[in-house]
C-alpha cells in the first residue's frame, strides 16, 4: 500500500493546496528509533473543495493535518498554499499565514478556555490581529455567532462548560471563521457527539463552506461521514497513501484493499442486511518498524511474495481513481480473488 | 429436572427490571436517569439499549448490575435476577453475582484496568477469588481465556501492563476478564466507542461468538445504531430516562413507531446515500432530567407534536405485533402523523432520505 508517487496531482489554477513528498518523523526517546509517522504522502486540494482523509488510529491522518499547519514542520517535504511554501517560512510571515488556514479539533469542550466566555474566545482571533475597531470586531463576533447558531447574547455571558458537545463545536467552528480563511482543517470535528448532533455539525459545514466560499480538509475515521461530507477523498494506512479518488466511486469500487475492509467494517443500520465476516485480523503494525514493501502486506488477504519485497506506488485505474496496489480489486491488472461480499 | 420445568425456565426472564427509577440528588434537584423501566432479558437473548448521551442507558445497566453508590442515589422498583430481588442488596451481598453471574465490559478499556498490575494477574484475580483456584491453575485458565479472545501470543501478553497494549488487545483482555468466571449475564457498555472501526467489527464478532458459546445473555449500550442493528435480538430505546420504544429488532427497523426512534435512524449518514446529501436532524438538545417536560419527553424537539403530547404523557402502547411497545399518542404511520407529515414535506422541512422502510 503505500504510495509514493504522484500521479494523481492535478495541474489546475484551481489548485489551493499542493503537498509533496510530506514526511513527517517523531524520535522515540533516546532510543535512536523513529516513528514514521507520515512517508512521504502527496496529495492536492482545489478551491472549494472538500478533501477527505481517512483511516485508523496511528495512520498519520492528524499528523498530516497538523503538519499543514507546521505544528510542527515536517521533516520533510513541501506544503504549497496559494502559491507560497510554508514550509520555507518563519517568524512572522508564518503567523500570517496561518490565519488563513484554521483548524477544529475533536474535543470541542477541551480546545475552548474553560475561564473565559464565548463571545471572547470567539473574538480573541480577532484582536490578536487588530482587525478593525472593537466594535467591529464585536458585530463581526455576533454576526458569526448567528451563522453557527449560537445565541451571541448567551455566548457573552456563558462560559464553554455551559454549553452542549455539539455547541461547543459550533464555538470552535464560529472562532475558525472570524480571520475569514480560505480552508478549514477539520481533525475528527464529529466523532465525539452523538449521531444526531454529528448529522447538524455536518449540515452546518456545508452551509458555511458555500456561504464563506471554503475549502476543507475533513479528517476522520469514519468513512460513512466523510463520504458525505467529502468530493474526493484519500485513504491513508500507516503513513501513507493507498488510494485516491471521488467519493462516490471510493465507495462504489474502492479498488485497495484496505478501502474495502474499511468499508466492510462499516456497522450497517439495517438488521435484514447479514453481518459480514471481517476480512481482516489483527491491528496494524508499529509505525516505528513499518514492514517492507506494501505496508498493509501483513493483514491483507491478498498479499503475494511482490507486495512484500517491492513498495507499490499510485496509478491511475480508472479517470481520476488512483490506487496504489499491486493486486487492485478493480482495474489494472486482473485480482487475485474476487470481493467477498 | 422434568420437561415442564425446562420448558418454565426457558420463557422465564434471567434479567428482569420492574418499573426501576434510579434518580440522582444534584444541587439543582433531583435527577431523574432511570425513571420507570421494565425489561426482561431471556437466557441467551441479547437487547440493545439505545440513546443519546444523558438518556440513561448507562445508569440502567449500573443500575441493574448494583453498581451505583448508596449515597445521594434514590432508588425505587425491582430488579430481579433467576426470579430473585437482588435490587435491595449491598455491595457485600453483590460480590456472590459479580463476576460469576453477571461481568461488564466497560468503554475505556484503559480506564478499567488497574495500570501498575500485570495483566496477567489481573485476570487471574478473579479466578481465584471466585472459584477458589490455585495460582497456576488460574494461570492455565487465563491462557485458554486469552486464546479465546483470540490474543496472540497469550503467555507472553499475561505479563504485559495494560500500557503495553493496544487499544483493541485491552479490549480483548477486559472481555476475557468478563468471560473468567462464565457469567451468565454480560454487561457491554459502549465496548467499542474508543475503537477504530475495523476493530471495533473484530470485538463485535468476539463479543457475539462468546454470547452464542456459552448460551449467555447480553446486554449492549450503545448510541450507535448500527452496531446494535446486526448483534441483538431485541432492542429498547431510552429517551430522557425512559423506554420509549421497545422491540425485536427486526421490527423495530421494519415497523417504526416513535417519532424519536424514526429521528435517531435518519440521522445516520449511509453509505449507500450519494456525496452532500443533507442530513437529517433532531432540532433542539436532549430533556433537562431535572425538570422534564410535562408531556411526552420528546415532544419540544417532535416535528409530529400536537397539544396533547405538550400536557399529557403518553404510555406505554401496544403495537400489533407482540412484543413491540411504544409511547407516543400518534406513532408513525397514523392519520395525525401523516397529515403532518404531508404539511412537512410541502413546506420543505422534511429532509428526504429516502423511505426508511
Amino acid at each position: 500500500m503505500a504510495g509514493t508517487g504522484k500521479a494523481h496531482l492535478r495541474n489546475s489554477d484551481d489548485v489551493l493546496l499542493r503537498v509533496e513528498d510530506l514526511v513527517v518523523e517523531f524520535p522515540v526517546g533516546r532510543t535512536g528509533l523513529k516513528v514514521n509517522a507520515v512517508s512521504g504522502i502527496s496529495f492536492d486540494v482545489l478551491k472549494g473543495e472538500t478533501l477527505g482523509i481517512v483511516g485508523e488510529s496511528g495512520c498519520g491522518k492528524s499528523t498530516t493535518g497538523r503538519a499543514i499547519m507546521q505544528l510542527p514542520s515536517p521533516t520533510s517535504g513541501s506544503v504549497i498554499f496559494d502559491g507560497t511554501d510554508l514550509t520555507a517560512l518563519s517568524g512572522e510571515p508564518m503567523r500570517e499565514a496561518r490565519t488563513k488556514i484554521q483548524m477544529i479539533f475533536q474535543d470541542p469542550i477541551s480546545s475552548l478556555n474553560p475561564r473565559r466566555n464565548v463571545r471572547d474566545i470567539v473574538l480573541e482571533p480577532l484582536s490578536i490581529w487588530n482587525r478593525g475597531t472593537k466594535d467591529e470586531q464585536l458585530a463581526t463576533v455576533d454576526k458569526i455567532l448567528e451563522h453557527v447558531g449560537i445565541d451571541p447574547q448567551r455566548a457573552a455571558e456563558s462560559k464553554p462548560h455551559q454549553f452542549s458537545g455539539g455547541q461547543c463545536q459550533r464555538i470552535s467552528i464560529a472562532r475558525s471563521l472570524v480571520l475569514n480563511p480560505q480552508m478549514i482543517i477539520c481533525d475528527e470535528p464529529v466523532s465525539a457527539l452523538d449521531v444526531s448532533v454529528q448529522a447538524q455539525v455536518v449540515n452546518l459545514l456545508e452551509d458555511l463552506k458555500k456561504e464563506f466560499g471554503l475549502t476543507l480538509i475533513f479528517i476522520a475515521h469514519d468513512l460513512a461521514v466523510v463520504k458525505n461530507i467529502s468530493d474526493r477523498i484519500a485513504v491513508m494506512y500507516l503513513g501513507k497513501i493507498c488510494e485516491v479518488s471521488s467519493s462516490e466511486d471510493l465507495y462504489r469500487n474502492p479498488a485497495h484493499p484496505y478501502t474495502d475492509v474499511l468499508l466492510s467494517s462499516i456497522p450497517v443500520p439495517d438488521p435484514t442486511v447479514a453481518v459480514k465476516k471481517v476480512s481482516v485480523e489483527g491491528e496494524p503494525p508499529s509505525p516505528v518498524s513499518p514492514p517492507a514493501g506494501c505496508r498493509f502486506n501483513t493483514r491483507c488477504p491478498n498479499a503475494s511474495d511482490r507486495c512484500r519485497s517491492e513498495e507499490p506506488t499510485l496509478r491511475e485505474i480508472e479517470p481520476s481513481h488512483f490506487v496504489a496496489c499491486h493486486h487492485p480489486l478493480t482495474g489494472g491488472d486482473a485480482p487475485v480473488t474476487v470481493r467477498n461480499n | 429436572m422434568s420437561p415442564p420445568d425446562v420448558v418454565r425456565s426457558e420463557a422465564e426472564p434471567l434479567v428482569e427490571t420492574v418499573e426501576i427509577k434510579t434518580h440522582f440528588k444534584t444541587p439543582r434537584g433531583i435527577a431523574r436517569a432511570v425513571d420507570g423501566v421494565s425489561i426482561q432479558i431471556r437466557r441467551g437473548q441479547s437487547l440493545g439499549v439505545v440513546g443519546e448521551s444523558g438518556s440513561g442507558k448507562t445508569v440502567l445497566s449500573r443500575s441493574i448490575m448494583g453498581l451505583l453508590p448508596r449515597n445521594g442515589v434514590i432508588r425505587d422498583g425491582s430488579v430481579r435476577y433467576q426470579g430473585q430481588e437482588i435490587g435491595n442488596r449491598s455491595s457485600k451481598e453483590m460480590r456472590a453475582i459479580w463476576g460469576r453471574e453477571m461481568a461488564m465490559i466497560f468503554q475505556d478499556p484503559m480506564t478499567s484496568l488497574n495500570p501498575v498490575m500485570k495483566v496477567g494477574k489481573q485476570i487471574t484475580e478473579s479466578l481465584r477469588l471466585h472459584l477458589g483456584m490455585s495460582a497456576s491453575e488460574a494461570m492455565t485458565i487465563a491462557e485458554r481465556l486469552f486464546r479465546d479472545v483470540r490474543i496472540p501470543e497469550p503467555t507472553r501478553r499475561l505479563n504485559q501492563y495494560p500500557h503495553e497494549l493496544s487499544g483493541g488487545m485491552r479490549q480483548r483482555v477486559m472481555i476475557a476478564i468478563a468471560m473468567a468466571c462464565g457469567p451468565n449475564m454480560l454487561f457491554a457498555d459502549e465496548p467499542t466507542t474508543a475503537l477504530d472501526v475495523t476493530v471495533q467489527a473484530q470485538i463485535l464478532e468476539l463479543i457475539s461468538e462468546q454470547k452464542r458459546d456459552r448460551n449467555m445473555s447480553l446486554l449492549l449500550v450503545t448510541h450507535n445504531l448500527g452496531v446494535v442493528a446486526g448483534y441483538t435480538d431485541e432492542i429498547a430505546v431510552m429517551y430522557g430516562g425512559k423506554v420509549v420504544e421497545k422491540a425485536p429488532t427486526k421490527t423495530l427497523f421494519a415497523d417504526t413507531k416513535m417519532p424519536y426512534t424514526e429521528a435517531l435512524l435518519r440521522s445516520i449518514p449511509r453509505l449507500d446515500q450519494p456525496s452532500h446529501s443533507r442530513l437529517a436532524t433532531i432540532p433542539g438538545r436532549p430533556p433537562d432530567i431535572v425538570h422534564p417536560p410535562k408531556g411526552c419527553r420528546f415532544a419540544p424537539r417532535c416535528a409530529y407534536v400536537r397539544d396533547l403530547c405538550l400536557n399529557e404523557e403518553p404510555e406505554l402502547q401496544q403495537a400489533a405485533t407482540p412484543d413491540h411497545t411504544y409511547r407516543c399518542f400518534y406513532p408513525v404511520g397514523s392519520p395525525e402523523y401523516l397529515e403532518r407529515k404531508v404539511e412537512l414535506t410541502r413546506k420543505g422541512e422534511l429532509v428526504s432520505t429516502g423511505d426508511l422502510n
